[in-house]
Order: structure tokens, then C-alpha cells, then sequence
């Protein structure tokens, strides 16, 4: 038994508003440039040998189904979510970051009120997770979960610590850059992401196959974060830039 | 500015810590929610047969008249979000409490047969998977406008059947009520040996 895997996306033709219900219109959203997006089989990273889809993929049209999704109030959201080094009694140790950006649509428009989930390792390289088994130390100030909202204009930020590399096992030697995971939702359940931001220059990025799964290189560099001067505290914090663009709409339907 | 959306990485192995341990929604539909009251459990499997431990769904449903509970039509605190998640357990398994959904406008003037959009996420998924559940003797398939883009053989594998046997431990601590439907959807993805380039 094998559960087809559905396509978001199909051609526009394949999409039709109804005039007579303007409500029940949908305006598709745009598919991904080829390269742009990592293929789902890519042996070099050896998970996905076994889970990655074998039957070709149906291409879906985008309905009322796939251009809808699930809505996060402020009541979702604790205003301390968003500084990971405020979690606990002490202060964490490591070195404190903040990562900040713009979350944007296809044609750059920003994504408001919309909400982020992060998760990371500590500056040792050692998530607080049951099945996590590497030999580094825990730091009980330090869970590394953080949530957020996206503002009327699309920004957010977070307060955190750098984390760590740490190895996988998934081949001889095998260490992970320093990330921090994203979970986005956006408008849509088809404009749904999740992703891995970077730090610049890590010397692990050319060993990754998580990372180089991507094959086009200008889209590889879109998940390395920026330092950023502007964002960086004076006697306090190193500032990252993280912008992040989200599906967009082909066209306004017509009604 | 280039606006090329931003890649897809893994979720990876440790995606409860940001999005389950404490932000897990297994109970889509709260007491009130109107409709016919079902529990649907999952079964990821990979491509040679074994348990997925470590994958997470997420479902996005309407409600039972057929309207998503979205932007404009969202409620805080109201009974039916439509939306769960849930990572699997050791047997690869999780369980939504939910209602049926009704039917969906589809495409021109079609209609959609009550289903269930579903995300499969978990190490070794470089991209969000997706797929839908339909439920088997709903006589809407027969004129679902997507149900007929899926080849007619692997149709079946996208249908939820009640299962009166189906043992849920990992919802023990839920109500028994008359007319719970149990419905089971395994989805197994597939091995290697068959793997063939993707559209994208």
C-alpha cells in the first residue's frame, strides 16, 4: 500500500473562480522554480533512502482545501517566547545572538501576524532531547524552543545562543553546521515551511548533505544568515539577519 | 530583490522539542463541535515496511458544514480550529480526535468529497510530503475533482476505513462515545528501489 503523494501545484488553466460566488474564488499559488527546492531523494543524506516517495507525484490544484490554513491568534503566544535565554532561573551559557528578519511573499509583500517556531541546539551542541545521545553537556538554563508572531510589517526576532555543531552518524566523521530549525506557517496550509537557518562561514557547509540537498548554490545561501551590524547590541548581543520568503500568489482571480 | 521562496530543510530527529512536546493538538474537535465524532489514526511506514518513530502529521480539516475556520471565519477559542498535529509514536502511529468533515467547493463547479489535507514531515523528508484522506463508502468520491487526478488502482490507498478493532492506547484517556468512527490510514513511503525523480 503506498499513499499517493499530492503536488501543490497545477496549472492555472486548471483552476477556475466562480463568478456567480466570489467568496468561493481561489487564487493558486506559484510553483518553485526547479533547483530551487531540495529533490526528496538524496542518498547522500542517507534518511531519505527509505522515505522518500518512489511513485511520481500528482499535481494538486490549489482549492479552497490547499489556499486556506490554520490561524494563530495572540493568545498563542507568550511575549517571553521569544527570548530563549529568559526560559529558565540563570542565564544560559554560550554565546547570545539575536536573529532577526523579514518574513515576505513571492512578490515581496510582507507576511503579517503570522507564526514562527524555532528550536535549536545549546552552545555545546546538545538539544534538550531524550533521544539526543551526544557527549556534550546540558545546560539547565537552556531549552532552545522559542515562538513568535511576525509584526504588521512582516519582522520578527528572537533572543538566543548560538548553538553548537554536533555529529549525526550519518557518515564516517559527520557534523552538522551550527542551525537553528524555522517553522513557519504563513496564509496557507500550501504556503506551510520548514526550514534551517545558518550562520556565515561555517567551514561544515560543504560536507552537509542536508544543506547541499539544494542543488541550485544561490539558493543554498538563502538559508545562511547575515551578520548584521544594525541588529547587533552594543556591549550585549551579535545581531543575525534572517529574512525569509514564503509561496506566493500566481494572480488575483478574477470575480 | 530576488523573491525566490526560501528552501525546505528536514525537520529532523528532534522536532519535538519545537513543535510537539508541548504543542501537540491531537484533539481537532472540542466538546460542542458540531458533526459526526471520528478518531483517525496514521501509520507512517518506510519503504521497506518498518515503523517511522520520529515523523510528525499535520491535518487541516473544514468543519462539518464544509467551511475552514480561516482569516475571516476564524474564532478564538471556538470548538473546531480544523487544524492538528501530532508526532508518531514508536509504532508510527498517532491519533486525531476530530469530526467528519463535509463537503468542499472544488474547481469550477465541482464539489469535493469530505477529506483531509494532511503534511507528513520527519527526518529524512527534505520537503513537506503531502497528501489528503478521503473516507471509504462516502458516494461524493466517485465525483471528487481530485480523487480522479490519482490513477483509479492507488485510489483506494488514500481511504480511511472504520476500524472497531483499532487499539488505541495512546488514546486511552479519551471518552468513549456511540457513534465514534475509527478510522486507520496507513501510509507507507515508498523504497528506494522504485524511486523516481521528482516533478518539482
Amino acid at each position: 500500500m503506498i499513499v499517493p503523494i499530492l503536488k501543490f501545484n497545477m496549472s492555472s488553466s486548471m483552476i477556475q473562480s466562480r463568478s456567480n460566488n466570489p467568496k468561493k474564488s481561489v487564487a493558486p499559488f506559484r510553483r518553485h522554480e526547479p533547483g530551487t527546492q531540495p529533490d526528496y531523494y538524496y542518498p547522500a543524506y542517507r534518511a531519505t533512502r527509505l522515505r522518500a516517495p518512489s511513485q511520481p507525484l500528482i499535481y494538486l490544484p490549489n482549492t479552497l482545501s490547499e489556499v486556506t490554513g490554520p490561524v494563530f491568534g495572540h493568545s498563542s503566544v507568550h511575549p517571553n517566547d521569544r527570548d530563549l535565554t529568559l526560559q529558565h532561573a540563570g542565564e544560559p551559557l554560550g554565546e547570545r545572538v539575536i536573529v532577526r528578519g523579514r518574513v515576505v511573499d513571492g512578490d515581496g509583500h510582507p507576511v503579517s501576524n503570522s507564526l514562527i517556531e524555532i528550536w535549536q541546539a545549546n552552545a555545546a551542541g546538545r538539544y534538550a532531547h531524550a533521544r539526543d545521545d551526544h557527549r556534550a553537556p546540558l545546560d539547565p538554563n537552556f531549552t532552545g524552543t522559542g515562538r513568535t508572531l511576525t509584526d504588521d510589517d512582516g519582522f520578527y526576532s528572537f533572543v538566543t545562543i548560538k548553538p553548537g555543531a554536533y555529529p549525526w552518524r550519518n557518515h564516517d566523521n559527520a557534523w552538522r553546521p551550527a542551525h537553528i530549525h524555522f517553522s513557519l506557517f504563513g496564509p496557507a496550509f500550501v504556503t506551510r515551511l520548514i526550514t534551517q537557518m545558518y550562520f556565515p562561514g561555517d567551514p561544515l557547509f560543504a560536507y552537509d548533505p542536508i544543506l547541499q540537498s539544494i542543488p541550485d548554490e544561490r539558493s543554498r545561501q538563502r538559508l545562511v544568515s547575515k551578520f548584521d551590524l544594525e541588529t547587533t547590541k552594543p556591549e550585549w548581543a551579535l545581531g543575525y539577519r534572517f529574512d525569509i520568503v514564503l509561496r506566493g500568489r500566481e494572480s488575483t482571480p478574477f470575480e | 530583490m530576488d523573491f525566490t521562496p526560501t528552501p525546505s530543510q528536514t525537520v529532523g530527529p528532534y522536532l519535538h522539542l519545537g513543535l510537539t512536546d508541548t504543542r501537540s493538538i491531537s484533539r481537532i474537535a472540542g466538546d460542542g463541535a458540531k458533526g459526526e465524532r471520528l478518531w483517525l489514526t496514521f501509520r507512517v511506514l518506510d519503504g521497506e515496511g518498518a515503523p517511522v518513530p520520529d515523523a510528525m502529521i499535520e491535518v487541516w480539516q473544514a468543519d462539518c458544514e464544509g467551511n475552514y475556520a480561516h482569516q475571516d471565519s476564524y474564532e478564538a477559542g471556538s470548538a473546531f480550529g480544523g487544524f492538528g498535529r501530532s508526532a508518531t509514536a514508536q509504532d508510527g502511529s498517532c491519533t486525531f480526535e476530530t469530526i467528519k468533515p463535509g463537503c468542499v467547493p472544488g474547481p469550477g463547479e465541482t464539489v469535493q468529497a469530505p477529506h483531509i489535507n494532511v503534511s507528513i514531515l520527519g527526518r529524512g523528508i527534505l520537503k513537506r510530503l503531502s497528501t489528503r484522506v478521503y473516507f471509504a463508502g462516502e458516494p461524493a468520491n466517485a465525483t471528487d475533482p481530485v480523487l480522479a487526478l490519482v490513477p483509479e488502482d492507488r485510489r483506494a490507498t488514500l481511504l480511511a476505513r472504520p476500524d472497531r478493532q483499532l487499539d488505541l492506547r495512546c488514546a486511552s484517556s479519551w471518552r468513549e462515545r456511540d457513534g465514534i468512527f475509527r478510522c486507520v490510514i496507513t501510509g507507507n513511503l515508498p523504497c528506494r528501489a522504485e524511486h523516481e525523480r521528482t516533478l518539482d
